[in-house]
């Protein structure tokens, strides 16, 4: 073997790894390329979302359900750290713990019963879990502040720095959100999300490889409430005010959404998903003048052409190009 | 090794399989036989959990295991293929493969998330497993091809390498022959006939009578969901009840 094909073999075999440092590089840095507060509140945003896509992608793509309700975890989450802090005056970080464990107990409730069925019955489940939650957050107005929101809510702190302004904020943001896509590609190259992985191409195949299907499904749907929870947790501490709106049934769909657009069981996608959609009504006026329907529209087109989702369908279509080529040359 | 007694399965009102009494015996190559709609598939259903028998006893090893889910039979060594393929198009070969070696996985989703050390360890144990039982198929040179665009034949043989690679103490084939040519069906057959040599138990449910009179032990043969006949390949291709069950009766074609 040459030294150049010794190199491109190394690349390949740590190209997960590689991604991962570039992009944590990229992040330490940007701050000091760009330090326009607008332009990091974006990409702090862009954080915050990662994190509930990548739960809920793990969820849609690894298991082959849908959860439209993942709105109401993230914003349980929001309002569980706000009224913990606020209101109990609690420490914020043990809080965001308590809380990420109490929205773990909900969904495994709602899982645990509704999972049992086969079928799209969880997504119709976590509708109604949406609903309820955010008529909650507008109605209850002693506890949540009704529909005028919570304000007020505490910054975080972590050894002497108080994360209020959007540079160190996107340090903090980011930090949890690379953790994340660390957690999570680990979890996809594992045995273990190997066993998702059949879970979402046949559930009888992998049932009959040993995968336990039930109970991975409930899982997975744990964590990805978690995830989303914690992302709430932080979005609470970043803004210092939440209000109901925030966590309606229109950001249950925007976060399938993101999923859609960053491709069923694409950890990378994830964050691109998230990406590309907080960006866009900022990029073009008349897609924020419309974002309903430009989302909408998105929705239907990709999965009417790319079912797998925009980004994991375009890499599909190269995969089995570039394998039909090797064929045809190999035999030729 | 696996001993049904009585086993019953009914859809609705419908018998699919009555009073099945069979045994499977450790180390040998058993072909379950019959003609179309006479319950093979129902019955391997029913045995490796998919389906969950009526009435009647599944017994593996002195274990009951009617009405256990799948994965908990799968755990305790009954791998089996397939009649339409259910590989995972988008998957590598070697992915597929590496699916067979799910029980052997071992780790909790938080122990994978973590990636530790002991981990990473295994993984790299079960990819060497996984290439040796692509090797004894052919498949070692289209191990990152996404298994959807294989050839009917190459998806066949991963399914076998899939079954095969955990090493179960009970391997199930249904049908491992439907669809190929002549010169695939004698390879298949030659493999089996390796993997019965290598000291496996292996259940075959097949359509190719060929392939069955050749290389199985031991005949089992299903019929409108009873078992009418059971023996060797000649006793079993003698016996009256089978004839008729495959010819028709003969005052009725008469």
């Amino acid at each position: 073997m040459t030294g150049r094909q010794d190199f491109l073999y190394y690349l390949t075999l740590h190209r997960t790894g590689l991604f991962v440092t570039l992009m944590a590089v990229a992040l330490v840095l940007f701050p000091l390329v760009e330090d326009n507060p607008y332009t990091l509140g974006l990409t702090n945003l862009i954080a915050v979302n990662a994190i509930v896509v990548l739960g809920l992608n793990l969820f849609i793509g690894y298991t082959g359900q849908i959860s439209l309700g993942h709105a109401a975890f993230f914003g349980l989450g929001a309002y569980g750290s706000a009224i913990a802090t606020v209101t109990f005056e609690l420490p914020s970080w043990p809080s965001m713990l308590l809380v990420a464990v109490l929205v773990a107990l909900v969904a495994l409730l709602v899982g645990a019963a509704v999972l049992r069925l086969s079928g799209h019955y969880l997504a119709m489940a976590t509708l109604g879990l949406n609903y309820v939650v955010h008529t909650v957050l507008l109605q209850w107005d002693e506890v949540t502040g009704g529909p005028s929101g919570f304000a007020g809510i505490p910054s975080l702190n972590l050894a002497g720095t108080t994360f209020d302004d959007p540079i160190s904020l996107h340090y903090l943001l980011w930090s949890f959100a690379m953790v994340c896509l660390l957690l999570c590609l680990n979890l996809v190259r594992s045995g273990v999300g190997r066993g998702l992985a059949a879970l979402a191409g046949d559930e009888t195949a992998a049932a009959s490889l040993g995968v336990d299907t039930r109970a991975a499904k409930v899982k997975v749907f744990v964590l990805s409430a978690v995830l989303a929870s914690l992302a709430g947790s932080l979005y609470a501490h970043c803004y210092q005010y939440v209000s109901p709106d925030t966590f309606g049934i229109f950001a249950s769909t925007d976060f399938v959404i993101m999923v859609v657009v960053g491709g069923m069981g694409s950890i990378w996608g994830s964050v691109f998903g998230a990406a590309f959609l907080t960006l866009m009504p900022e990029w073009v006026e008349f897609f924020n003048k419309y974002k309903d329907f430009v989302h909408g529209g998105i929705l239907v087109l990709v999965l009417m052409f790319l079912p797998q989702g925009l980004i994991t369908g375009l890499t599909d279509i190269i995969r089995v190009r570039l394998a039909l080529w090797r064929r045809d040359h190999a035999s030729a | 090794m696996l001993r049904l007694e009585k086993v019953g399965k009914f859809f609705g009102g419908l018998p699919a399989l009555q009073d099945v009494t069979m045994h499977v015996p450790t180390g040998r190559l058993t072909a379950l036989i019959g003609p179309n709609g006479a319950g093979k598939s129902t019955l391997i259903n029913c045995m490796t959990g998919v389906l969950s028998p009526t009435s009647g006893s599944i017994r593996f090893q002195d274990q009951e295991i009617a009405g256990l889910p799948a994965h908990r039979v799968t755990r305790l060594g009954i791998h089996r293929t397939f009649q339409n393929l259910r590989l995972f198009p988008r998957l590598s070969v070697l992915d597929n493969v590496l699916t067979g070696l799910t029980c052997e996985g071992g780790a909790s989703m938080f122990m994978a998330m973590l990636r530790l050390p002991y981990l990473r360890h295994r993984e790299r144990r079960l990819r060497l497993k996984a290439l040796e039982a692509m090797d004894q198929f052919g498949l070692a040179d289209k191990r990152n091809w996404p298994a959807g665009v294989l050839a009917y034949g190459d998806k066949k043989r991963v399914e076998l390498a899939r079954a095969i690679v955990g090493k179960p103490k009970l391997l199930l084939l249904d049908e491992p022959v439907a669809g190929l040519n002549a010169e695939e069906t004698a390879a298949v057959g030659e493999q089996l006939r390796n993997l019965r040599r290598a000291g496996h138990t292996i259940l075959l449910v097949e359509h190719d009578m060929d392939l069955v009179m050749n290389i199985a032990d031991l005949v089992v043969v299903l019929d409108s969901g009873r078992c009418i006949a059971t023996g060797t390949a000649d006793e079993v291709r003698r016996n009256p009840l089978v004839l008729e069950a495959y010819l028709g009766r003969m005052e009725a074609t008469a």
